[in-house]
């Protein structure tokens, strides 16, 4: 079936593109590539990175496995559990009190949306795992509602996640995982677990919901981990 | 922290214990493959469904998706994820359709719903998904609600056509919320589905306009409309819902209210977050 198409004509200027292979606006297709007849695309971004496979989305798309649950930060606690067992808890208003950071990020979602820019309040990971006495190397996070997503504690440290509490000004939204949600804006947006409740550590990973169904461990939008094996 | 090799699932089983890699059973295919477009079928105004013909394909759930790259000329591509309407084929028999509903403004679905040639080939992976999927075997006999807003009727037809192929009679009742009657997808498969009095139910409502003879006004789907149609909380069902993402939240928060247990209600949205 492959004859059926003739090859991109030239293919793309290598010079433009970078070490992984793709360009600002989609994955460059070398010679030999299976054209689409008719197919032009939009007119390409300027000016902004796209990983490979992405588009930009100027809205806030809402994907969730399951009905939206109605959490309230009355009741609402966070909590990280060690490989030991031990817990540590906070709830709305501790962690009110904790240093608030305002990242304004990227975000990727797996199903190719991505969204430039987004302005967020919370607290950093690091503030909250400081204390925290572990050796483990991976993280099982929870949600309200039973969501599950497994993220290396080395993504979440440094700078690098937050439990996110307003988008855009506002108190997030419960379709966006409010009243708070985790943010991990370098990895694709699954990780980024809405209505979270929960951090347990353990030294061997293992895979959360989606990652049980196919989703990559990692999540990587700049090496286009989307499924397992990626 | 030291950076953990997390890319390879060697990683997540240590040698003795049973895998964790429950992924694996739902594992995509790396890479892409080559399919043929075979045929295509005008289902509204704005749908066309694509047969396509994968060599080799593995066998899908309904309710399962897949993804499809485009080529430009100059190197540009684009991907996107389309719901299988086909039910299950066996591995390997290598036909399955997609339906395209096309998006205004949008940079695929114009395209494959009004351009797209028959002949042409298209790159392809899959199937993908193993969360929004019924399995006329493996579940049957637990009631279901299936609950479809717009083209989210596609997975849910692939669970519909699932069922009919298999032979099987769980009870199952569809709701289909659409614009008008011009937007429908299926409408005589739907009828005949129904008309096997095999236990599959169909309802159809109008969100936008209705023919004169309608007695049910154009309107969204009411709560006491989800109770009569549905089935009880008591009975336990299986409910999935599919479509935009207002109508998704509006009718998962209707259906938790009526108390049936979030656990059993599989969501699906696609769309815009403003519906």
């Amino acid at each position: 079936m492959t004859s059926a198409t003739p090859p991109a004509p030239g293919g793309p200027d290598s010079a433009g593109f970078d070490a992984a292979g793709f360009d600002s606006a989609g994955l460059a297709r070398g010679p030999g590539a299976t054209l689409t007849p008719g197919f032009r695309g939009r007119a390409r971004p300027e000016g902004v990175t796209l990983p490979a496979g992405q588009y930009a989305e100027s809205g806030f798309p809402v994907l969730s496995a399951g009905p939206t649950p109605n959490v309230s930060s009355t009741t609402w606690s966070f909590t990280v559990t060690n490989e030991a067992g031990v817990t540590k808890s906070w709830t709305w208003a501790e962690l009110m009190a904790l240093p608030q950071d305002e990242p304004t990020v990227d975000i990727h979602c797996v199903t190719r949306w991505s969204k430039f820019g987004t302005r967020w309040r919370g607290v950093s990971l690091d503030v909250l795992l400081a204390e925290v006495e572990s050796t483990a190397d991976f993280a099982m996070v929870g949600s309200y509602g039973g969501y599950t997503t497994n993220l290396p504690v080395a993504d979440l440290l440094g700078g690098k996640a937050w439990i996110a509490h307003t988008f855009d000004g506002a108190p997030l939204h419960a379709e966006h995982g409010g009243p708070a949600r985790l943010l991990v804006p370098h990895l694709y947006f699954w990780k980024s677990a809405k209505w979270v409740r929960s951090l347990t550590l353990m030294p061997v990973d293992r895979p959360g919901f989606w990652e049980k169904l196919g989703y990559h461990d990692l999540g990587d939008p700049w090496r286009e981990q989307r499924y397992q094996g990626d | 922290m030291t950076g953990p090799a997390v890319t390879g699932p060697a990683v997540t089983a240590p040698a003795g214990e049973p895998s964790a890699r429950l992924g694996e059973r739902y594992a995509v295919r790396s890479g892409w493959q080559v399919a043929t477009l075979v045929e295509r079928r005008t289902e509204s105004s704005s749908a066309v469904t694509l047969a396509l013909d994968v060599p080799g394909w593995p066998g899908h759930q309904a309710g399962q998706h897949l993804d499809l790259r485009l080529t430009a000329p100059d190197g540009y591509t684009a991907e996107r994820s389309y719901s299988l309407a086909s039910g299950p084929t066996a591995t390997g028999a290598g036909r399955v359709e997609v339906t395209v509903q096309r998006v205004r403004d949008g940079e695929v679905s114009p395209y494959l719903v009004d351009d797209f040639p028959p002949g042409s080939a298209i790159e392809v992976r899959g199937p993908i998904g193993g969360w929004f999927v019924w399995d006329p075997v493996a579940d049957a006999g637990t009631p279901v609600l299936l609950l479809a807003g717009g083209s989210g009727l596609v997975p849910v037809m692939s669970m519909a056509r699932a069922r009919r192929d298999a032979g099987d009679r769980t009870p199952v009742r569809l709701i289909y919320s659409v614009r008008t009657a011009e937007d429908q997808l299926y409408p005589d498969e739907l009828e005949a589905l129904a008309a096997r009095a095999d236990g599959f139910e169909a309802r159809t409502i109008f969100t936008r306009a209705v023919s004169l003879t309608e007695l049910r006004g154009p309107r969204r789907l009411t709560a006491s409309e989800l109770a009569t149609w549905g089935w009880p909380p008591e009975l336990e069902p299986r409910v999935y819902v599919c479509g935009p993402t207002g109508f998704v939240e509006a009718v998962s928060r209707m259906i938790v209210a009526q108390g049936h247990d979030p656990a059993r209600v599989r969501t699906e949205r696609f769309g815009p977050a403003a519906d």
